[in-house]
């Protein structure tokens, strides 16, 4: 048989969306998300090592709406990425694998992503 | 060993498996990610503090004994866990061999450029 008309498993247009798979698929979009923000960490320190007219133009760039939409985007993946991975970690020590306690895990990494989420950014208003 | 199966013995102490490279990509991305979990908690925490603050602040949190060496860190383990999990991504998406190793090569020099660029521009800010 061709190998390109081998029958197919089933694929995300057959099965019903639920918890599981959704924050399975977000992960790795978070990790992606955040690879790009890498470029945005580097400038950031390499404006600051360039001197305080490259620092001043990175500030504005972040601190404008825009930047700022940005970063809470990136705030919010970064929190989830880290929840998640430490599910993962969990996972990993062969812990938390029956479907309720996945379940249970999923919506303790959910609820933390958006507390530390809405805390850093209080506390990044408030502080400065 | 009783349940050896069908390796051999050099096969079992080589440890590598079918698709000969082992364990390695697998156990660096927990490693950075068991890094990473403090990493990223230290580096919020130290952002929203500078949040607003003056050039010469910044520069001299970066440029601090600590904070600087806490910074390379971060990066070396950021970019290196970044890599990783983008490989694992265009393994997964990218089915033309010649356009999957180019991406790959792409992907992990970029890393090492940005990584590069990250950890220089810190050391500036420390040995000035």
């Amino acid at each position: 048989m061709d190998a390109r008309n081998r029958p197919l498993s089933p694929h995300l247009q057959i099965y019903r969306w639920h918890l599981l798979m959704a924050m399975s698929i977000f992960h790795r979009a978070s990790g992606c998300a955040l690879a790009v923000g890498t470029l945005l960490l580097t400038y950031w320190i390499a404006a600051a090592a360039a001197g305080p007219q490259a620092f001043d133009t990175a500030s504005m760039i972040i601190g404008s709406w825009i930047g700022r939409l940005a970063l809470f985007g990136w705030s919010f993946a970064l929190f989830y990425h880290l929840g998640n991975g430490i599910r993962h970690l969990i996972w990993d020590s062969g812990r938390g694998f029956a479907i309720p306690q996945a379940y249970l895990s999923g919506r303790v990494v959910w609820g933390f992503a958006v507390v530390m989420t809405v805390l850093a950014w209080v506390a990044g208003y408030t502080l400065r | 060993m009783k349940t050896q199966g069908m390796r051999t013995m050099l096969g079992r102490v080589r440890g590598l498996g079918s698709a000969k490279e082992g364990v390695e990509h697998w156990w660096m991305q927990r490693v950075t990610a068991v890094a990473l979990v403090p990493l990223v908690l230290w580096f919020v925490v130290s952002v929203i503090g500078l949040v607003g603050a003056p050039y010469e602040a910044v520069t001299s949190w970066i440029g601090h004994p600590i904070s600087g060496v806490l910074l390379i860190l971060l990066i070396v383990a950021v970019f290196h866990h970044a890599q990783l999990g983008i490989q694992v991504v265009l393994e997964d998406y990218v089915h033309n061999e010649g356009a999957k190793i180019a991406s790959l090569l792409a992907i992990k020099g970029l890393a090492l450029v940005l990584g590069g660029i990250g950890v220089v521009s810190v050391l500036k800010l420390m040995l000035r």
